[in-house]
C-alpha cells in the first residue's frame, strides 16, 4: 500500500469513531428525544465500528505512521508498532462485538450512549497509536471524561452519577502523573516522543518514569486506586465489558508495557512496578473471592488480572504481558457480556440470586463457562498460557515475585470456580423470587446479544497460543524481548495442576466473604477520609477566610478612609474654617466699634476733632 | 485598519446612544452587526499578519498627541496581542448574539457595549503607555456603568467596589508608568522605544519600585491573591454579557500587561521579582481552586475559578524570569501556554457565564443548591454546561488542555517543585463535575421543574465560544504559529 494510503488509514482509525460519535453525540443533546435519531443510532453505531474494525487491521498489517506539528516542542504522532498492532485489532475487535450486544441491549438514549462509546472508542484507538506523550495524555484523559459520561449514563441516578465522578477523579488524580513527566521530560532534554523517554538526563527520567508509573497505575486500577473500578460497575454492563476489560483499563498496563524500557533504565521503577503488580494480583484476587455482587467479583478480578500484565512490565516480559492484555480482554469482555445479559433479563447481579443461571440460556451458560474456566486459568484455555509466560519473568528476578504471583492464580482459579459452580448448581424452585432487585427483567437474551458471546468465548478459549510456541517466538522477536524469559514446561504444568487443585477445593468449601475483602480493602473509605474530606474543609476554611479576612480587611480600609476623610472634613469645618469665621466676626465687630462715632451730630465731631488735635499734638511733642 | 478597528465600535456607540428615536430591535441588531464587522475586519489583519520579529510592531500607526511628554498614537500588534484581540472581537459578538433578547435599554446597553469593545481593542493594540493607560481607565468607567446599570442585588455597592479598586490598582499602574518615563532617556512613553531601551536596567533599587507598582497595578486587574475580592461581587452582580466581557476580555488586561509591559521594559527587575512571582501564581491557582470549591452560587464559583485560571498565567510568566542554560526553549512553551490560556479563558470562562445569565434569566437564582435532575427538562442547556465545564476543567481536545499543558511542561521543566500546581486541575475537575451533578442529575426538583431550555441567541452565542475552544483544542497549529514566535521573543528580552 502506498504511503499516502497508509497515512489516510491511520488517521481513519482515529478520526471515523471520533466523527460519527461526535455527531450523535451532539445531536442527542441539541436535538432533544428523537425517535428516529435513536433508532438509527446503534446500526449506526456497528456500522462505524465494523469500518473502524477494518481499517485497523489494515493499519496493524502496514505499521503506518504520522506526524504533523501540534504545540510548542512537540508533535502530534501516530504510529503502529509490534505492540499496537497486537492490540489495535483486539481493542477494535471488542468494540465491535459490545456495541452488537449493545444494539440489543440498551434500549433508552441510544444516541447519546451509541455517540459516547464512539468517542471512547476513538480516544482508546488513539491511546494505542500515540507516538508522543502529548498525544497519549489527550487520548488518555478523554477517556477518561467519556468513561465519566458512560458510568453515569443513567444520570437520574444520583449514586451512578457520584459513581461516574469517583471514577474520573481518581484516574485524573493519577493522570496527573503524565502532565509531571511531560515537564520532566522537557526539562531533561528527552523531548516529548515516548521512545526517547528514557534517553532523559539524570534525575528528569527518575522523574519521567515515577509520572508515567502513577499514571499507569491509576487507569490499571492497580493498589491503591483500585477503589474506582468498583464504582464503576454502577454503569451499564457494555461498558464495563469495553472499558473494563479491553479498552480503558487495559490500557493502563498498556501504558507500563509501552514504556518497560523506561522502568528498567532507572533501575528502581521496574521492581516497583512488578512488587504493585503481584500485590494487586494477589489482594485483588482475594477481594474478587470475597464479592457478592458478580460485577464487583468481575471488576476486581481485571485489577487483580491487570496486576499480572504490571508484573510483566516490571520485569520486562512485553511479549507475555502483551499476550495476557489480549487473552484478558476476550475473556473478560465475555464474562461482562454475560453479566450483562443476565442482568437485563433476569434484574440482577448477585451471586444470591444466579445459582442455576447457567442452565436458563444455554448459549450464555456454556460461553460464560468458557469465559470462567479461562480465568481460572485451566489448561488449554488463553490465560493459563498467558499468566505463566508473565510468571516466568517473575521467576527469572526473584522467587518470592514468582510465589506472589503463584498465589494471585490461585485466587483467580478461586474466583473464577465460585462463578462456575453457582451458575451450573440446579434452579432453585424460588429463583424467580430473587429476581428483579435491581431492575425489571426481560426474562429474555436476543440474538444480538448472544452473538457476540461465541466469537468472544473462541477467543477466550484460543488466544493462549500468543503465549505458546511457536507464535510466541515471533511475537517475541517481533516485540524486540529476545531476552523475556519462556515459561518451562515444569512451571506450566505446575499451575496448570494448582487450577485444578484449587477447582476441586472450591467445589466442595464455601468460600468465606471477610468484610474487609467485601468492601475493597476500605481504599474508598480511606481516600475520603484522608483526602476528599480535608480538602473540602480546607476548602471552606478558606473560603471563610476570603469572605471574613480578605474582603473585609478591604472593605474595612476603605471605610477607615472613609471615616478618615470625614475626619478631615470636621476639621475642616471646626478649625480652617473655625479661624476664617472668628476673623471675620473680629473685623465685624470692629467696624461696629467704628461705626460707633458717626453720629451725624456736628458739635460732636468738633470735640472729636479737637481730641484728635491735642492727641496729634501731643504726639509730636512726645516725639520730637 | 487598526485605527479602523478600534474606533468603528465607539463611532456607532455614539450614534446609538444620540439616535433616541431608534427602535429597540434595531438597535439589538445594529450592535450585533458592528460585532461582526469587527469579527470580520480581524479576520483580515489576522489573514494578512507575518510575525514582524523583534522590537517592531504589524499594521503599525502612529500619530503625535501629547508631544510635550513625548506621547504618540502609536498602535500595532504582534503575536502576543492578536490573539486577544481576536479573542476579543468573537467574545463581543458572542455577547451581541445573547443580547438579543435584552429587554432593559438595549440601545444604552449596546452603545456602551460598543464603547467598551472600541475601548478593549484600544488597549490590546496600544503601544503607548498613556494611550494603554486611558484605554484601561475607560474600561473600567464602561464596566462600571454596565455593572451598576444593568446588575442586580447589590448591584450599585458592586460597582463601586470593582470602581475604586481597579481604579486605585490602574494609580499604581500610572505611578509605574511615570517611574519607567522619567528614566528613559530620552524621555518617553513608546512601549518599543522602551522595550529596547530598558531604562532601569542599571538600577535595580528603582527598577524594583517601578516593577512593584506596575505589578501592583496588573495584579488587581488579572486578579490575583491577595487582590481578587472584587471579582466576586462583581460577578455575582453584574449581568450576563457584563460578566462574559468582565471575565473573557478586562481580566486580559491585566495579564497582557505583564507580557507587554513588566516582562519586556523591565527585564532585570522581572528576573528579580521572580520567584515572589512564581508563589503568587502558585498560590492563586490552589486558592482560587479551593474557595471555589466551597461555594454554593454558580457565578461565584466561576469567579473564583477565574482566579484559578488566571494563577496558571502568572505562574508561567514568572517562571520564564527564571534564567537559566538550556531552558529557554521551555521558557517559551510556558509562555506560549500563558497566552494561549488568555484566549482560551476569554473563550471558556465567557461561555460559562453566558450559561449561568441563563439562570438569572429563568428563575433569578444561582444558588446550586436549588436545583436538581436540571437534564430532563434542559437537554442543551447540559450539553452547552457539560463542555463548557469539561473545557474549563482542562479536558484535552479543548482549548484549555492547549493553555495548560504547554504552561505546566514549560513551568515544571524549568521551576520542578511548580508540578503542585498540578492539584488546580484536579481540584477544578472536582468542582465542575459536583455542581454538574448538583444541578443537573437526580430526580427533577426545586428551579428545575418550570426551567425552559436554551432559547436560540443563547445557544448560539455560548456555542460560537465553545465551538472555538473545541477548534483550538483539536487544531491548534493557527493560533499557535502566532503565538510562538511571539514568545520566544519575549522570553528573549527577559533573559536580556
Amino acid at each position: 500500500m502506498s504511503e499516502p494510503v497508509s497515512e489516510l488509514v491511520l488517521w481513519a482509525v482515529v478520526l471515523v469513531p471520533t466523527v460519527v460519535g461526535g455527531c450523535l453525540a451532539v445531536a442527542a443533546f441539541l436535538g432533544g428525544t428523537s425517535r428516529a435519531l435513536d433508532r438509527m443510532a446503534a446500526p449506526l453505531a456497528v456500522a462505524t465500528a465494523t469500518l473502524t474494525l477494518v481499517v485497523s487491521s489494515i493499519a496493524a498489517l502496514t505499521r503506518p505512521s504520522v506526524d504533523v506539528p501540534f504545540m510548542a516542542g512537540t508533535s502530534f504522532g501516530l504510529g503502529v508498532d509490534a505492540l499496537s498492532a497486537l492490540l489495535l485489532p483486539t481493542v477494535a475487535a471488542v468494540i465491535l462485538l459490545v456495541l452488537v450486544f449493545a444494539a440489543g441491549d440498551i434500549c433508552e438514549s441510544r444516541a447519546r450512549f451509541h455517540g459516547l462509546m464512539l468517542l471512547f472508542a476513538a480516544a482508546a484507538l488513539l491511546t494505542v497509536t500515540a507516538t508522543t506523550l502529548p498525544v497519549l495524555l489527550l487520548a488518555w484523559e478523554v477517556m477518561g471524561a467519556t468513561s465519566y459520561a458512560l458510568v453515569a449514563f443513567w444520570w437520574r441516578d444520583e449514586r451512578r452519577v457520584s459513581s461516574g465522578l469517583t471514577a474520573f477523579l481518581t484516574t485524573r488524580a493519577a493522570d496527573l502523573g503524565l502532565y509531571a513527566a511531560a515537564g520532566a521530560a522537557l526539562g531533561g532534554g528527552a523531548g516529548l516522543a515516548l521512545p526517547d523517554l528514557a534517553d532523559a538526563a539524570g534525575g528528569w527520567r527518575d522523574a519521567v518514569a515515577l509520572g508515567v508509573l502513577v499514571a499507569g497505575l491509576g487507569k490499571a486500577a492497580q493498589l491503591p486506586f483500585s477503589f474506582w473500578l468498583s464504582r464503576a460497575m454502577d454503569g451499564p454492563s457494555p461498558v464495563s465489558a469495553l472499558l473494563h476489560s479491553a479498552a480503558m483499563v487495559a490500557m493502563g498496563g498498556y501504558l507500563l508495557l509501552r514504556t518497560a524500557p523506561l522502568l528498567d533504565a532507572t533501575g528502581w521503577a521496574g521492581p516497583v512496578t512488578a512488587w504493585v503488580g503481584a500485590v494487586t494480583a494477589l489482594l485483588l484476587g482475594a477481594v474478587a473471592v470475597a464479592q457478592s455482587d458478580l460485577k464487583q467479583l468481575l471488576a476486581a478480578s481485571t485489577s487483580a488480572q491487570l496486576g499480572f500484565v504490571v508484573l510483566a512490565a516490571g520485569v520486562g516480559a512485553v511479549s507475555g504481558g502483551a499476550a495476557h492484555l489480549v487473552a484478558h480482554a476476550a475473556t473478560k469482555s465475555l464474562l461482562f457480556l454475560v453479566a450483562g445479559a443476565w442482568l437485563s433479563a433476569l434484574g440482577t447481579k448477585q451471586l444470591s440470586a444466579l445459582p442455576g443461571a447457567g442452565r436458563l440460556w444455554p448459549l450464555v451458560g456454556v460461553t460464560g463457562t468458557v469465559g470462567a474456566l479461562s480465568l481460572a486459568g485451566v489448561v488449554p484455555l488463553s490465560l493459563w498460557a498467558t499468566k505463566d509466560a508473565v510468571l516466568a519473568g517473575a521467576l527469572e528476578q526473584s522467587p518470592l515475585l514468582y510465589v506472589v504471583g503463584l498465589a494471585g492464580a490461585a485466587l483467580s482459579a478461586a474466583y473464577a470456580g465460585k462463578l462456575l459452580f453457582l451458575i451450573w448448581r440446579p434452579l432453585p424452585g424460588d429463583a424467580e423470587e430473587w429476581y428483579d432487585k435491581e431492575e425489571t427483567g426481560t426474562r429474555e437474551v436476543g440474538r444480538l446479544q448472544q452473538a457476540p458471546l461465541v466469537v468472544l468465548a473462541v477467543g477466550a478459549a484460543a488466544l493462549g497460543v500468543l503465549a505458546l510456541p511457536p507464535v510466541a517466538d515471533t511475537l517475541r522477536r517481533a516485540l524486540g524481548g529476545h531476552t523475556s524469559p519462556v515459561a518451562s514446561l515444569t512451571e506450566l504444568v505446575t499451575s496448570a495442576v494448582l487450577a485444578l487443585a484449587v477447582l476441586a477445593v472450591v467445589a466442595r468449601v464455601r468460600l468465606p466473604e471477610p468484610q474487609v475483602l467485601h468492601g475493597w480493602l476500605g481504599l474508598e473509605v480511606a481516600a475520603h477520609a484522608v483526602l476528599v474530606r480535608p480538602t473540602l474543609r480546607l476548602g471552606e476554611l478558606l473560603a471563610r477566610f476570603d469572605d471574613q479576612v480578605l474582603d473585609r480587611s478591604v472593605t474595612l480600609t476603605s471605610s477607615a478612609v472613609l471615616a478618615g476623610a470625614r475626619r478631615v472634613g470636621d476639621l475642616d469645618v471646626h478649625v480652617v474654617d473655625g479661624v476664617v469665621e472668628s476673623v471675620a466676626a473680629g473685623a465685624r465687630r470692629l467696624g461696629q466699634l467704628a461705626r460707633r462715632p458717626q453720629t451725624g451730630q456736628l458739635h460732636q465731631y468738633f470735640i472729636q476733632a479737637v481730641a484728635m488735635l491735642a492727641v496729634a499734638v501731643i504726639l509730636l511733642v512726645a516725639v520730637g | 485598519m487598526l485605527s479602523v478597528i478600534v474606533f468603528l465600535p465607539l463611532v456607532v456607540a455614539v450614534g446609538l446612544l444620540s439616535a433616541t428615536w431608534l427602535a429597540d430591535s434595531m438597535a439589538r441588531w445594529l450592535f450585533l452587526a458592528a460585532t461582526l464587522v469587527e469579527v470580520v475586519l480581524v479576520g483580515i489583519v489576522w489573514a494578512g499578519y507575518h510575525d514582524p520579529g523583534t522590537g517592531r510592531l504589524a499594521y503599525q500607526e502612529q500619530v503625535p498627541w501629547i508631544p510635550g511628554v513625548s506621547s504618540s498614537y502609536h498602535v500595532g500588534v504582534d503575536g502576543l496581542s492578536l490573539p486577544l484581540v481576536a479573542m476579543t472581537v468573537v467574545v463581543f459578538a458572542a455577547g451581541a448574539v445573547y443580547a438579543l433578547r435584552e429587554r432593559d435599554r438595549p440601545r444604552l446597553q449596546a452603545a456602551l457595549f460598543l464603547f467598551l469593545e472600541g475601548v478593549s481593542l484600544g488597549l490590546f493594540v496600544s503601544a503607548d503607555l498613556i494611550v494603554f493607560f486611558v484605554f484601561f481607565d475607560l474600561s473600567i468607567v464602561a464596566m462600571y456603568f454596565s455593572i451598576a446599570g444593568w446588575g442586580q442585588g447589590d448591584a450599585a455597592r458592586s460597582a463601586m467596589k470593582f470602581f475604586l479598586y481597579t481604579f486605585l490598582g490602574s494609580l499604581a499602574l500610572l505611578l509605574g508608568f511615570i517611574g519607567l518615563y522619567v528614566a528613559a532617556d530620552p524621555h518617553t512613553f513608546d512601549m518599543v522605544e522602551l522595550a529596547r531601551a530598558t531604562p532601569l536596567a542599571g538600577s535595580p533599587v528603582a527598577g524594583a519600585l517601578v516593577l512593584a507598582a506596575i505589578l501592583l497595578g496588573l495584579a488587581v486587574k488579572t486578579p490575583t491573591f491577595p487582590f481578587h475580592t472584587w471579582l466576586p461581587s462583581a460577578h455575582t452582580d453584574a449581568p450576563a454579557i457584563g460578566s462574559l466581557v468582565l471575565a473573557a476580555v478586562l481580566l486580559k488586561m491585566g495579564t497582557y500587561g505583564f507580557v507587554r509591559i513588566a516582562m519586556p521594559m523591565l527585564p532585570q527587575a522581572w528576573q528579580a521579582w521572580a520567584p515572589v512571582i512564581i508563589v503568587i501564581g502558585v498560590i492563586s491557582v490552589l486558592y482560587g481552586a479551593l474557595v471555589a470549591l466551597a461555594q454554593t452560587d454558580l457565578k461565584r464559583m466561576i469567579a473564583y475559578t477565574s482566579v484559578n485560571h488566571m494563577g496558571y498565567i502568572v505562574l508561567a510568566v514568572g517562571v520564564a524570569g527564571v534564567i537559566s542554560r538550556d531552558t529557554e526553549q521551555a521558557r517559551a512553551v510556558a509562555v506560549t501556554g500563558a497566552v494561549t490560556q488568555m484566549v482560551s479563558h476569554g473563550l471558556v470562562t465567557g461561555a460559562l457565564f453566558l450559561l449561568a445569565g441563563v439562570m438569572r434569566d429563568r428563575t433569578g437564582s444561582y444558588d446550586i443548591r436549588e436545583y436538581g435532575g436540571l437534564a430532563a427538562v434542559a437537554p442543551r442547556y447540559i450539553g452547552l454546561f457539560a463542555v463548557a465545564a469539561f473545557a474549563s476543567l482542562g479536558l484535552p481536545a479543548l482549548s484549555g488542555f492547549i493553555a495548560e499543558f504547554q504552561v505546566f511542561t514549560g513551568s515544571v521543566a524549568v521551576v520542578p517543585v511548580t508540578a503542585v500546581a498540578l492539584l488546580g486541575i484536579l481540584i477544578t475537575a472536582a468542582l465542575f463535575l459536583r455542581a454538574l451533578q448538583a444541578v443537573f442529575t437526580g430526580t427533577t426538583r426545586g428551579l428545575s421543574v418550570d426551567f425552559t431550555d436554551l432559547r436560540p441567541s443563547e445557544t448560539w452565542s455560548a456555542g460560537l465560544l465553545l465551538a472555538l475552544s473545541l477548534f483550538v483544542g483539536v487544531l491548534p497549529r493557527p493560533l499557535l504559529d502566532v503565538i510562538e514566535p511571539a514568545a520566544h521573543t519575549v522570553v528573549g528580552l527577559v533573559g536580556r
